[in-house]
């Protein structure tokens, strides 16, 4: 029932996962983004379950600014967020592979040259 | 944090879509550049296993941990001490909160991780086993158990998976208010009467072995231990971090004015450890079976909250769900 130190490490085996607990009606998860201060964008600070926008606005307020780390929240219900495929991982990303010519760092001839 | 998200595939994707042996290769080689695994990045299902096992025990413990505290709250000495000891409780819910979430991204749903713990079948840190007698417990919990786990956790910061790593750092952040408002209370008694001297004195007596067996067993006895450090969860053994502990608390224990209940402390100058005193591994199994000082009124305190709950979330779900449907109506009739 109990077990060793803060981070799970008792020295027991793991055992597989016990059979799953059929759901009543759990809360939807919803995406936390924290804006800092103003003039910073949004940055996501994590999740929480919540019934509804209103409460998990509430949620995020009491879980993720506790010490004043934001001036606005913007609460997404994690099933609104489409991402990409992490698959994909290379073909999807590739099309900016080699075209260095996009960074200002490409163009060499300039150097020296005042406010350029 | 993200988890549940739909991925839109392209057509292109679908061609290079990766079997689980270059799933493998590329886990392998973020392994090896010492970089970090996402939500939904593949990943061998053992490092999955070993990760929900780790996190749900770690958000269990912080949720449990509030207890022996909030035990204090209406006792507290004085309107400041109270405000902080309330504070420092819901730092922990906190905690425990970020660590569900962190949890939930490796597919396990909260519900699952809430009802495991409620039906005893999950597992959280022995240190919570331990009764709060007095007020100074209330140091030594905070200078001693709060800065074991300052210790375990700092390191957990760059574990291998990204969301746990991130959920560390956010709980790091918080801890060292915790450990000093610990050690000032501490301070405070040890500069007080001698009667309130010897107080805090015996609540370091008492927290200071089950502080040091929160690092869990040693490692000779430690069998995941290996496997957490090749996948670059853990960043030291148990050993190590106790030992590293020790140190830090043979310094500050000065500065109170208290002695810790260990007349083995050494440096090694050969191995540059610090070596502490022998502990009593059978009081851990012993807390660990079940047969601890407060693992049943523990768990019973837990289950009473989450059954006198229940009329509270499933308010808000019934009000979600009307809410929804009349705006919806509403709607219907404007258009
Ligand atoms: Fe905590
Ligand atoms: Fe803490």
């Amino acid at each position: 029932m109990t077990g060793g130190s803060t981070t799970g490490d008792d020295g027991a085996k793991a055992t597989p996962a016990a059979e799953s607990i059929p759901a009543s009606t759990p809360w939807p998860l919803w995406e936390v983004f924290v804006r800092s201060s103003r003039g910073l964008s949004h940055v996501h600070a994590g999740s929480l379950h919540a019934p509804d926008a209103p409460m998990a606005l509430r949620n995020a307020r009491d879980l993720y600014t506790r010490r004043n780390e934001g001036v606005s929240i913007w609460v997404v219900p994690a099933e609104a967020i489409a991402a990409s495929d992490p698959d994909a991982k290379g073909s999807f990303f590739e099309s900016p592979q080699g075209k260095d010519y996009r960074h200002a760092t490409y163009y060499t001839k300039s150097e020296g040259v005042k406010h350029l | 944090m993200v988890q549940n998200l739909q991925a839109v595939s392209d057509s292109q994707s679908e061609q290079v879509r990766e079997s689980a042996a270059s799933g493998q290769a590329y886990f392998d080689r973020i392994m090896a550049e010492d970089s970090r695994i996402e939500p939904r990045d593949w990943m061998p299902e053992a490092y999955r296993r070993t990760l929900v096992r780790q996190i749900s025990q770690h958000a269990h413990s912080e949720i449990i941990g509030m207890q022996p505290e909030a035990n204090w709250i209406t006792r507290a000495p004085s309107l400041k001490r109270k405000a902080i000891l309330m504070a420092k409780v819901q730092d922990e819910a906190g905690h425990g909160l970020y660590l569900y979430s962190a949890a939930e991204t490796l597919g396990t749903p909260r519900q699952k991780m809430t009802e495991d713990l409620i039906a005893g079948n999950a597992r959280y840190s022995s240190i919570f086993n331990y009764p709060a007698v007095s007020w100074a417990d209330m140091g030594a919990i905070g200078w001693l158990v709060d800065g074991a786990a300052i210790c375990n956790q700092v390191p957990l910061c760059r574990a291998s998976y990204g969301p746990y790593g991130r959920a560390m750092v956010r709980v790091c952040k918080e801890e060292s208010f915790h450990q000093r408002q610990g050690f000032e209370i501490l301070l405070e008694l040890a500069n007080g009467t001698p009667e309130q001297k010897q107080m805090a004195q015996d609540a370091v007596n008492r927290w200071y072995a089950p502080s040091l067996m929160m690092f869990g067993p040693p490692d000779d006895d430690s069998p995941n231990s290996k496997q957490s450090m090749a996948w670059n969860i853990k960043r030291f053994s148990n050993d190590e971090l106790r030992s590293r502990f020790v140190g830090m608390m043979v310094e500050q224990v000065e500065v109170l004015g208290l002695t810790l209940p260990d007349s083995e402390i050494r440096f090694n100058e050969e191995t540059k450890m610090w070596e502490h005193g022998p502990l009593d591994w059978n009081e851990f199994r012993e807390v660990l079976a079940g047969r601890g000082p407060c693992n049943a009124q523990r768990m019973e305190r837990r289950r009473e909250a989450h059954e006198n709950g229940a009329w509270v979330r499933e308010a808000a779900a019934e009000y979600a769900r009307k809410t929804a449907a009349w705006s919806a109506e509403a709607a219907g009739v404007a258009s």
